[in-house]
């Protein structure tokens, strides 16, 4: 059978994230990243941040809401017992901090079968409330036995 | 000026995460699949235990990228690309290892992979930085 690809090119409504310290810190601790930028105002601001500044893979806090939707859309139709996260890519641009207000949409950029797997790569888009990119993720998933 | 050439090997990341990491992962990132928070649940799918989420484990390449040579600046990190192959699994101890491939001006460019004893969970990783 092959693989459905009507949803190549499709766009799922965007979502909105505050970004806010106590979430950072939190992110921070589990990774273990020990730099005073991710807790501290005074030290985020001295390095020349507006606030306390996310690391850079907080990117997946505030990207997901927006892809979640398209994960699960049926007009994609992945198969949830058979799929792993294969592979991921993010561009990173303008940093996320502490008060920014950061718009995620989420498009569906190809649905391809190789080998009998499918691959399913998605393209998230975040923007900040000045309208600056901060981030661009690229997330591959494969669907074993398609 | 970046201040490194290529072969500059990165400072090799080492982490173990305990029983209950995941549990913290998933509140901090969102992620409650309980294919990472239920050792139950992971086994009737066929795991061997509750997985690593891989974006943690991504979490860490970015890491050891930008403390290693970015000294931990957050703008340092330009781009990151992984591959996930081998599951993680928590309570044992994560390596994550790389060397420098390219340097262009401030762009510094790095290869990455991280391990768990012989089992390679993320693979082919690369890293842009700008210094």
């Amino acid at each position: 059978m092959a693989i459905k690809t009507d949803a190549v090119g499709k766009s799922w409504p965007s979502t909105t994230y505050q970004v806010g310290r106590e979430k950072i810190k939190e992110y921070a601790t589990v990774l273990g990243i020990e730099n005073p930028v991710h807790y501290d105002v005074g030290a985020a601001r001295e390095a020349g941040f507006r606030d306390v500044v996310a690391p850079p893979m907080f990117a997946v806090v505030y990207s997901m809401h927006a892809l979640a939707p398209a994960m699960f859309d049926p007009e994609v139709g992945m198969n949830f017992a058979t799929m792993v996260h294969g592979g991921q890519t993010f561009e990173w641009d303008e940093p996320a901090c502490s008060g920014d207000e950061i718009t995620t949409t989420a498009k569906c950029i190809s649905i391809e079968e190789k080998l009998g797997n499918g691959f399913y790569v998605f393209e998230t888009t975040s923007v900040n409330g000045a309208g600056a990119e901060v981030v661009r993720g690229t997330w591959t998933n494969i669907v074993r036995g398609v | 000026m970046a201040d490194f050439k290529a072969g500059d090997a990165v400072p090799e990341l080492r982490v173990t995460p305990d029983k209950y990491l995941t549990n913290r992962y998933a509140g901090a990132s969102g992620d409650f699949n309980p294919i990472h928070i239920d050792a139950d649940f992971a086994k009737s799918v066929g795991l061997p235990s509750n997985i690593l989420h891989g974006l943690y484990s991504m979490g860490l390449v970015a890491k050891a990228a930008a403390q290693g040579l970015g000294g931990g600046d957050p703008r340092s990190l330009k781009k990151l690309t992984v591959q996930f192959r081998g599951m993680g699994l928590p309570e044992q101890e994560i390596v994550v290892t790389g060397s420098v491939k390219e340097v262009e001006g401030d762009r510094v460019t790095v290869d990455l992979e991280a391990a768990q004893g012989g089992n390679r969970i993320i693979r082919n990783a690369q890293a842009e930085l700008e210094l």
